[in-house]
């Protein structure tokens, strides 16, 4: 038993991890693939999020604020929260306009979080980070622990799969859709497009602040150089573009891909010499950044090609004008 | 007063300079591309890398790698544009946004894989300012700013008395009246990546001059880059420089002692300040001061 506990650590570790990603992945698959909306800072939201939590759950400490102590749970739904209220200000400044200044101003926002974080000792600790962060079912032993934690991460994800799902077939999943792929005809027909994509990127940036506080919670500490933001963002996208932008199944399949991918050869590049080991860590980034431009141009689909909600009076080309966002 | 001078002006026009340089690439780019470039700033670390081994192994002086460092970044995005951009070029426009995240990515990834992940600095030890009257400046600061100048001037030449020049900005005005009248869009394209690409290979010699180099240079750059040529008019060339001197003022002169002795704004949070600008801008004049377009 304590054999077969230490082999499947690993996999059990990997599974967590990726399903925090596949979170996040579904928080982008509601901007990007059901509404079109460039999000370049997803790390802002999950700074956000991680912080949140962090400051709530752990034991109160006398140099930054927090040491609130309570449930975890709490801590997600505030992490949710924040991550929502950000994300209301900056796209109720941005949404009117075209997708790049959206993009534009993500990039902003979360290179000002990340500012905070890194200076604002009172609030986040500064560069020394927030330890000892609670993870539910610590009383456990270890390994039952860390399996409980992963069926709670999927869980999670079951929950927001099931809920975006309906969303998504929803008149309001087609209103969505309908502003990604046509944005005069759906204003022509009534609808109030400047609100309907501030939900969705509200909704996006909750889901990624959720993300956030799971993945504090998952490896127990947060700090401005324990994730590295744009990694973190890059991951996400190639994530969703992988998997299959629009379709929510292919947001978590592209998830577990990627992050399978990415830190299986991460495993074989640590075993390099310290030299090479470090180079091959930037071969790394290069590559699926090479692998993100092969997947738009050959196979934009991704793994799994988006399904329009049925039935299905729409026409299924991808739209050739720059009508889309 | 002169101390205002000193240490918040004359370092806010170089800032400035560098940035107008970055702007004007990424205006022209979004003029005739219809898309917002985010592997501008990374075409500036480029540019600032390739100098590198000039300055420092054969050791040429900044100002002679100059062309080099152009003659590198014109390369790059030349072969850029044709392995990741133009495969894209039917898709929607936001599709070469992702693509060009992508390629950002990459381009600091190559760099890092080549030169390792260390600051490097073109010339060590301290260049004693010139002085005039009590105003302080830096040779190579005039030097920056007066080359700066230069380009910008050539740049005007070539968009006003080239036929390239002039076919690019009928491109950028009205893309399909452009098409009818016979102007080769992919020649223009290929023209407007080797413009743009020249300037931020400059600007990223001149923040290696200034400063040091680091694989973060162009990404540090990307933002107030971008809200400069937001500020001056997407599209608009001219709206850049005065765009790109705006935001470069304002984030030094921000962390001026106006009250007191406290800084104006913490110097740490200088990004937020091109940020605040730009996000002002689209709320209030989203064409930018010199009534670019709006896309």
């Amino acid at each position: 038993m304590a054999e077969l506990a230490t082999f499947l650590a690993y996999p059990v570790g990997l599974l967590t991890i990726a399903g925090i990603y596949a979170v996040m992945c579904l928080g982008l698959n509601v901007q990007w693939g059901f509404t079109g909306l460039f999000n370049a800072g997803i790390a802002g939201f999950f700074a956000v999020g991680a912080y949140t939590s962090a400051i709530l759950t752990t034991a109160p400490h006398p140099d930054y604020l927090g040491g609130f102590g309570l449930p975890v749970a709490v801590g997600l739904v505030c992490a949710m929260a924040t991550a929502g209220v950000v994300a209301l200000g900056i796209g109720w400044l941005t949404l009117s306009l075209r997708s790049d200044y959206l993009a534009i101003a993500t990039i902003g926002i979360a290179e000002i979080l990340r500012l905070i974080v890194k200076n604002e000792d009172w609030l986040t600790n500064g560069p020394r980070g927030i330890p000892a962060i609670p993870r539910p079912f610590e009383w456990l032993p270890p390994f039952p622990a860390q399996v409980a934690y992963l069926a709670l991460v999927a869980a999670i994800i079951a929950v927001i799969y099931i809920a975006l799902e309906r969303g998504l077939n929803s008149p309001w999943g087609r209103v969505m859709r309908a502003i990604r792929e046509n944005e005069e005809s759906a204003r022509a027909a009534g609808k109030d497009i400047m609100r309907r994509r501030l939900e969705a990127f509200v909704l996006g940036s909750m889901i990624m602040g959720l993300g956030g506080a799971l993945m504090a919670h998952s490896i127990k500490f947060i700090g401005p150089e324990a994730t590295e933001p744009l990694i973190v963002t890059f991951l996400v996208w190639v994530m969703l573009i992988a998997g299959g932008s629009g379709n929510n199944r292919g947001a978590i399949l592209g998830a577990v891909v990627i992050w399978a991918i990415w830190s299986m050869t991460e495993l074989v590049t640590r075993q390099l010499p310290a030299d090479w080991a470090l180079r091959s860590a930037y071969l790394r980034v290069f590559l699926i950044g090479l692998a993100l431009q092969i997947i738009l141009q050959r196979a934009s689909s991704g793994l799994l090609a988006e399904k329009p909600p049925k039935p299905i009076p729409l026409d299924e080309g991808e739209p050739k004008g720059r009508s889309r966002g | 007063m002169l101390e205002f001078v000193n240490f918040y002006l004359i370092p806010g026009l170089v800032l400035g300079s560098i940035y107008a340089l970055g702007a004007i690439g990424v205006s022209l780019i979004f003029g005739i591309l219809r898309f917002a470039h985010f592997a501008h700033g990374d075409m500036m670390t480029l540019g600032a890398y390739f100098a590198l081994p000039f300055i420092v192994t054969l050791g040429f002086s900044p100002y002679l790698a100059l062309p080099v460092a152009m003659l590198g970044a014109v390369a790059a995005a030349l072969l850029i544009d044709r392995l990741f951009y133009k495969p894209l070029r039917a898709q929607p426009s936001i599709i070469l946004l992702v693509a060009s995240f992508g390629v950002a990515l990459m381009i600091r990834a190559a760099i890092q894989f080549v030169w390792g992940p260390h600051s490097h600095v073109y010339a060590s030890g301290f260049q004693m300012p010139l002085v005039f009257s009590g105003i302080r400046v830096a040779e190579r600061h005039i030097y920056i700013v007066g080359l700066c100048i230069l380009l910008v001037v050539a740049l005007h030449l070539f968009l006003t008395r080239t036929k390239t020049g002039k076919a690019m900005r009928a491109l950028s005005d009205d893309p399909d009246l452009a098409r009818i009248t016979g102007i080769n869009t992919e020649r223009i394209i290929a023209w407007t990546w080797a413009l743009g690409a020249m300037l931020a290979g400059c600007a990223g010699v001149f923040v290696g001059m200034d400063t040091h180099v680091t694989t973060l240079i162009g990404w540090n750059m990307l933002l107030p880059v971008f809200a400069a040529a937001i500020l001056g008019g997407i599209g608009k060339p001219y709206g850049a420089i005065a765009g790109g001197l705006v935001i470069g003022l304002a984030e030094e002169v921000s962390a001026y002692p106006v009250f007191g002795n406290e800084p104006l704004l913490d110097p740490t949070y200088k990004s937020a300040v091109a940020f605040a600008i730009m996000v002002a801008m689209l709320l209030w004049r989203p064409s930018g001061l010199f009534r670019g377009r709006v896309y």
